[in-house]
């Protein structure tokens, strides 16, 4: 411990990027996300927000838990862990995951980028060790190696996210499929690139060595310059990501190992994550209790709301009738649009209750006085943004 | 002569709120104290020129806070703090710190154990399920499992339903929690031997267990079911003391119309036809009273206080069979300034808390087999807490005062009775242990107050000084406490109830028992029931 | 290709009462035994010329349900033999002879205690005697005739009145130490008496919750827990167990050690298959059911990469560390104990319950007791076939011998200990070192290379409330079903648990004819 700074404990840790991003977080708006210091946003949210849907923003995903898995099991490890088929994946590619316990309740999502036969990188939100370890019991060649303190990572988003790129001399970039991932020599060491990102845009996430981080952000930055790059934080990233119809734990879910009432965590099949659980697997963590809720239909179902008006439905009620007689669901995460225009929200709604009209009760101020409405609620089906350059290979100019 | 509606044998916190409670109720009520002062083991007491010194219990945390704000006890002068920052020390000099924020918590424990800086958040969302459900029944009165009274059998359901909502999973997890040892529970979370040692220490303070014996799980868990303002397993400390605590409670008490009588040692319980009918104090002085409520641990109250002709066949058996057995000591010290800790930054947010040397679960699992074999351990456990740094009314400005607990100390050495001689050389391997990691320790101490179980019960008069009254093992919690069939705080003796720990829920300062006690009390003498049943906080 | 309904792993006394219902009920069975002699740790081996003995040394407590149903009299069993006393061994040579309903040695107000206190454990262990014989329901599982269960025992509890129920309630979770301290003076009574509650498992005189129940357990068949060694010793009932599980029509084949239990899986899950011998064979079968422990079964047998995360978790971490070690003695003579007629008893030496609480104490961080307790049998003297004649077996259960000794089980070790044992003995029987021809001491460490059970645990797992009832092994697999489709539990580790009962092997077999 540094016998100098008598508050070193006290402080969070700092990413790799630390000293570029810290100079230009001019409101000092910092929050933190497993330990490291972390940016809220730099000066202006929606400013950083516009970065992402018009030029292009970086945002510090080195705080982000990776582990390398590796072994001659490693995949059949994963394939038992996760309810996708793992096995189905191909070298250099990437997969969106979610894993639950025995009942089928979801731990964590995250991605799973294979890199050889018998390697996988697996990120996730939150520290999940322990239950990898938990989930190493019966292969005996597998190994789990915690990498987040050795890999620096940035995710690129945004429509001119593959010309800075290009700019910054990866020539074949635009060749990368979405879920892709390539590897480019980089001042010494390597630089790998996957096609993934969680804004529901292009983008691009960017993997290195904590030695190179400030090499990389000086040179992605040079090369961004003319392309409106700019760093954004945790309100842009809630922003872009529930435009694009992401989950997000303690919003959407809670981890079930972290959850103390009964039930109070959620099943794939409520966050309408089915499509991640695959039964062609004979075997799987949860399988049995999540067939069961597939045959049972879930309790609740997680959906994309469009809202009339434009008062912001956060933590409102949902009912099935405007005089709010008959309670149906509740709303998870909303938010003014400011790309669709729209008064959006993810929602959870009785699954039997999903035909039928849905109301929100919002309770909204107006220079300290406080007003209440109850608004009609349209299903959505397809996210609210959802630019067709996020799926082009090779993307289109911007 | 007076006749008062009802006396209290002893004016521990659970005997003042229940008092109080009686006394709201407009029952003429009479608290006897035999100490000069009052408050029991909840005292503050200036030992040494200009520190105040809670002298036994140091800490708190299960205070209700239904009676805290049902009884107003704030207006009559209480104000709990909470406080974090404990240091635990490793017997490898290791140093763990428990950070109020976060993400500096989790950075510290990631550094003792990646692994375990994760299983902790499942730690703690499966602590709080457990403590939530027992925090539910603090302030209920037990059900009697073979009674078929409506009221028996409600409650029954209620706890069945409680039960119930755990889920399958989580209630075969529950009993399991229930009957093992604290050792083996945190060996399924954690792989750190500090870690498991810091986290293991509820589960042995104030009882006759070991880390690795069954049933100190749950011993743990009476630690952390406390709350401070609905943060679990948060402590806190009193300003003033924890006197403060007693003295509001008193006041309480007093502004509702009862009264208190200190120096007034309770020789005997009078029975007459059967029912307890009065007392008669060491000075010889008759009292009389509608009802009797003892605040003495069991035993005392049915082997010295109560006639054993008074008592039904085999009630005096029980009471010596109950088990309230010495295991702990007290070392309270005043320092002249504020000790620097081996590789511990001081500032504001550290050592505000307190201090563990807990070693790892082998050190103090061989401390227990110390006391198993009347003797005290070399390398004790200590849990310290240094009041003064939070609270500047207890210690001269610049000065400090702090407060150790010592598990083991045995009420019996095998080699003889306690001595002055053998009780300073005790209270010095507890400051020869701190001074280990604290190297200007000892040169700061100004005056030392050193106390075995036997100090303990000779001045507040708990038999072998059992913190608790008497051991929190699962055949005597719940139903079961103080003994199978006197579970609802009514005793053999008509007209004769008990209030103090040795009642559901037990040892801690929650002023549950006394309140659960007063309601009862009031059910039989058919007066409004005004005790609380649920706790402000609901999470 | 030879298809079974019924494989069963291990033949183990368990096993075999499995194989005999099913083989009864008209299945084709296969019993697979890994070692040369069937029995599991109820084998009978020659230790060394002439000398036989087995594991498990006497009969407390075998159902009489078993008995009655498979007659096992009619295959040779014969229980009719002399119960023996348990005797507290005093170093001064003044004993403690505990019988059924009587003491002597001792004080006339323990003589009284004693009485009284056994007649109501054996009212405990008389309400609680017909759920050894049952499957616990798992809650999750509402059905009527499983809540009924529960119903049954509130009931049998409750009518053992209420003041008896409510000392139930206090005693069932005491300490040996505070149970006997409460009703007894003498201390080689308290330790003797302990004994039952505390041997096999990982606890001492002053640990609470469990010992009580251990000791009500033993006591459930209408002998109450007192010890006898059927005619022709512990093989007497495995060879009638073989009977009749083979007259029945099934297949017993030894030296067949199972490598894996099969499983496949498509898109309805996975299912067992059968198994795989060591040797590559393959045998399919309808079911598989293992007398194996827990641990085994499901980490090694069927492979926790075929098991839910949690669940394979919770296998792994039961308490399978067994705490006994088994010392047989072949002896030039018949040992002579001071202060005592012939050897023909049970003898505990531990002269009083810190003597057992502080060898506990050694074993806790994985060292050897310095001072060993034992409970020791001469079954020649019951049994002449197991000796040559005139000479003499001493059989000892020696407690808190560590599976995993720090420092680990080298020769040195081992014979420190056996020397530490012999030591001990001498004291009793001055003169016994002399007559020793061989020595055998097989530690936990011994026992699981030698009779595959993890940790060398009698119980398999050990017999704590936690692990009992519905949680035992864990609560999805307390009804005898594993979680994958087609195995089967039948050993001590079901419910109710380890020691010569029968119970789970039984158990077993009726949830899978249901």
């Amino acid at each position: 411990m540094n016998t100098e700074d008598r508050f070193a404990g006290e402080r969070l840790r700092e990413s790799p990027f630390h000293p570029r991003q810290s100079a230009l977080n001019l409101r000092e708006a910092w929050s933190s996300w497993n330990g490291y210091k972390f940016a809220d946003y730099y000066y202006d949210a929606e400013y950083e927000y516009f970065c992402i849907r018009n030029t292009c923003g970086t945002y510090d995903i080195t705080p982000m838990q990776k582990y390398e898995i590796s072994g001659p099991d490693a995949e059949a490890m994963l394939n038992r862990m996760v309810t996708r088929d793992v096995s189905k994946l191909g070298i250099n590619r990437v997969t969106y995951v979610c894993w639950c316990t025995d009942e089928g309740r979801m731990i964590d999502d995250g991605t799973i980028f294979r890199l050889a036969d018998d390697r996988f990188m697996l990120t996730c939100g939150s520290p999940s060790v322990a239950w990898l370890r938990k989930s190493v019991l019966g292969f005996d060649q597998v190994t789990v190696r915690d990498v987040t303190d050795e890999t620096a990572a940035l995710s690129l988003q945004g429509p001119t996210s593959c010309t800075v790129l290009q700019q910054m001399g990866l020539e074949d970039i635009a060749t990368l499929k979405p879920f892709g991932i390539a590897h480019f020599p980089f001042h010494g060491g390597s630089l790998m690139v996957s096609r993934t990102g969680f804004t529901g845009d292009l983008g691009y996430e960017l993997w290195v060595t904590p030695e190179l981080a400030l090499t990389l952000w000086d040179v992605l930055y040079a090369a961004g310059e003319n392309y409106g790059i700019h760093p954004y934080g945790e309100t842009a990233t809630n922003m872009a990501r529930l435009e694009a119809g992401f989950i997000m734990p303690d919003m959407e879910f809670n981890e079930a190992l972290k959850t103390v009432h009964f039930e109070h965590d959620h099943t794939p099949y409520e966050l309408s994550l089915g499509w991640l659980v695959d039964f062609k697997k004979p075997h799987f963590n949860g399988r049995k209790a999540l067939l069961a809720e597939k045959q049972q239909g879930p309790h609740y179902t997680l959906v994309k709301l469009d809202i009339e008006g434009n008062k912001v439905a956060d933590g409102s009620w949902l009912y099935s009738d405007k005089a709010c007689r008959k309670k149906i669901g509740y709303v998870t995460s909303a938010m003014w649009s400011p790309s669709a225009k729209a008064n959006i929200a993810l929602a959870m709604i009785e699954t039997p209750r999903l035909n039928g009209s849905v109301w929100a009760e919002i309770y909204y101020e107006k220079e300290l006085r406080y007003y209440e409405k109850v608004a009609r609620c349209e299903i959505k089906d397809q996210p609210f943004w959802a630019p067709a350059r996020a799926r082009q290979t090779p993307p289109p100019p911007f | 002569m007076k006749k008062y509606d009802a006396i209290i044998i002893g004016a521990g916190h659970n005997g003042l709120t229940n008092a109080a409670y009686l006394a709201r109720a407009g029952l003429d009520t009479l608290v006897l104290e035999k100490n000069d002062y009052i408050g029991g083991a909840a005292v503050t007491r200036e030992m040494h020129d200009g520190w105040f010194y809670s002298s036994c219990s140091y800490v708190c945390s299960m205070m209700r806070q239904a009676i805290h704000r049902d009884l107003d006890l704030s207006s009559h002068g209480l104000l709990l703090v909470p406080y974090l920052g404990t240091v635990n020390f490793g017997d490898q000099g290791q140093r763990l710190i428990d950070y109020r924020d976060e993400g500096a918590a989790y950075n510290e424990l990631r550094r003792h154990s990646p692994h375990d800086a994760d299983a902790m958040f499942r730690f703690q969302a499966d602590l709080g399920r457990y403590a939530q459900l027992i925090r539910k029944t603090l302030l209920r009165t037990p059900p009697d499992p073979t009674s078929f009274k409506p009221r028996d059998i409600k409650e029954l359901l209620f706890l069945a339903k409680e039960f119930w909502s755990l889920g399958e999973k989580e209630l075969y997890e529950y009993v399991r929690f229930f009957t093992m040892s604290a050792a083996e529970f945190l060996e399924d979370y954690f792989e750190n031997d500090l870690i498991k040692a810091a986290m293991a220490s509820p589960g042995i303070i104030g009882t006759a267990l070991g880390v690795y014996s069954p049933g100190s799980a749950y011993i743990l868990l009476h630690h952390v079911m406390g709350d401070v303002d609905g943060s679990v397993g948060a402590w806190g400390l009193a300003r003033g003391g924890m006197g403060a605590i007693s003295n509001a409670l008193c006041s309480a008490m007093q502004a509702a119309g009862g009264e208190v009588r200190t120096g007034a040692g309770v020789e005997q319980i009078i029975v007459k036809d059967g029912k307890a009918c009065g007392v008669a104090l060491e000075s010889g002085e008759e009292l009389y009273a509608g009802i009797i409520v003892s605040n003495l641990d069991a035993k005392r109250t049915f082997t010295k206080v109560v006639d054993r002709k008074d008592l039904p066949p085999g009630i005096y058996e029980k009471a010596n069979n109950f088990k309230i057995r010495g295991s702990s000591g007290k070392v309270n010290i005043a320092l002249s300034g504020m000790p620097t800790f081996s590789g511990v930054p001081d500032n504001r947010y550290i050592n505000r808390g307190g201090q563990g040397f807990c070693g790892s679960l082998e050190t103090m699992e061989r401390a227990y087999d110390c006391w198993k074999r009347g003797r005290w351990s070399d390398d004790p456990f200590v849990e310290s807490v240094i009041p003064s740094a939070w609270d500047p009314t207890v210690a001269p400005p610049g000065k400090h005062w702090m407060s150790n607990f010592v598990q083991y100390c045995p009420p019996e050495l095998a080699d003889g009775p306690w001595t002055p001689e053998k009780r300073d050389a005790f209270g010095q391997s507890v400051v020869d242990k701190i001074a280990r990691y604290s190297p200007d320790f000892k040169d700061l101490i100004v005056h030392m107050e050193v106390r075995t179980p036997h100090e303990i019960e000779n001045e507040v008069g708990l038999t072998e000084g059992n913190i608790f009254q008497g051991e929190l093992t699962i055949d005597q919690l719940l139903f079961n406490r103080p003994f199978p069939g006197y579970g609802q705080y009514r005793m053999p003796v008509k007209n004769m109830y008990m209030c103090g720990s040795s009642t559901h829920p037990g040892g801690g300062v929650s002023s549950a028992c006394g309140a659960n006690a007063a309601r009862e009390i009031l059910l039989d003498l058919k007066r409004p029931n005004t005790v609380p049943q649920d706790d402000c906080y609901d999470e | 290709m030879n298809r079974y309904d019924s494989i069963i792993v291990g033949a183990g006394h368990n096993g075999l009462v499995c194989a005999a219902y099913l083989a009864k009920a008209g299945q084709k069975v296969l019993v697979l035994e890994a070692s040369a002699e069937p029995g599991g740790l109820a084998a009978t081996r020659e230790f060394y010329p002439g000398f036989m003995s087995s594991v498990a040394h006497s009969i407390s407590s075998f159902s009489s349900k078993v008995i009655e149903d498979l007659q096992l009299q009619s295959h040779g069993l014969n229980l009719s033999g002399r119960t023996m006393d348990t005797i507290g061994m005093g170093l001064d040579g003044k004993h403690v002879v505990i019988g059924d309903e009587m003491v002597s040695g001792v004080s006339p107000e323990d003589a009284r205690s004693y009485v009284e206190l056994r007649r109501q454990l054996k009212r405990f262990a008389k309400a609680l005697a017909s759920f050894w014989m049952k499957t616990m329901p798992r809650i999750g599982n509402n059905s009527p005739g499983e809540l009924m269960t529960f119903a049954q025992l509130g009931l049998k509890l409750r009518l053992l009145g209420k003041e008896d129920l409510l000392e139930f309630m206090r005693m069932a979770t005491l300490p040996m130490r505070d149970l006997m301290d409460e009703n007894f003076d003498d201390k080689v009574l308290k330790a003797a008496l302990s004994w039952d509650g505390l041997a096999g498992s990982r606890l001492a005189p002053r640990s609470p919750n469990s010992p009580v129940f251990a000791m009500l357990f033993k006591m459930f068949e209408a002998s109450g827990g007192m010890h006898a060694i059927p005619a022709g010793g512990i093989a007497g009932l495995v060879n009638a167990l073989v009977g009749a599980a083979t007259v029945a029509g099934a297949e017993l084949r030894l030296n067949t050690a199972v490598e894996r239990i099969t499983v496949v899986g498509d898109e309805s899950g996975l299912r067992v298959t059968g198994v795989e011998l060591a040797g590559g064979e393959v045998i399919e079968a309808s079911r598989v059911i293992s007398c194996a422990d827990p641990k085994r079964t499901f980490l090694k047998l069927l492979g926790g990469a075929n098991l839910e995360i949690e669940f394979a978790n919770r296998i792994n971490r039961l308490r399978t560390e067994g705490l006994v070690a088994k010392l047989h003695l072949a002896l030039s003579a018949e040992p002579k104990f001071t202060g005592m007629g012939r050897a023909n008893n049970r003898m505990i030496i531990a002269p009083t319950m810190d003597s057992i609480e502080f060898a506990f104490d050694d074993a806790k961080y994985g060292g050897c007791p310095e001072v060993p307790v034992m409970e020791v049998l001469v079954p020649s003297m019951q049994d002449p076939t197991l000796a040559p004649a005139g000479q003499h077996v001493l059989s000892a259960n020696v407690m808190y011998v560590p599976a995993e000794l720090r420092g680990g089980w080298t020769d040195e070790a081992k014979s420190n200990l056996l020397q530490r044992l012999l030591v001990q003995l001498e004291q009793y029987a001055p003169g016994i070192s002399a007559q020793v021809i061989h020595a055998e001491l097989l530690t936990p460490h011994d026992l699981e290379q030698t009779h595959n059970v993890t940790g060398g645990h009698w119980h398999h797992t050990e017999f704590a409330v936690d692990q009992l009832l519905m949680m035992r092994p864990t609560y999805e697999a307390a009804q005898y079903s594993a979680p994958v489709p087609g195995l089967y539990l039948c050993g001590a580790g079901s419910h109710p648990g380890g020691g010569l009962v029968g119970a789970p092997g039984h158990n077993a077999a009726r949830e899978i004819l249901k």
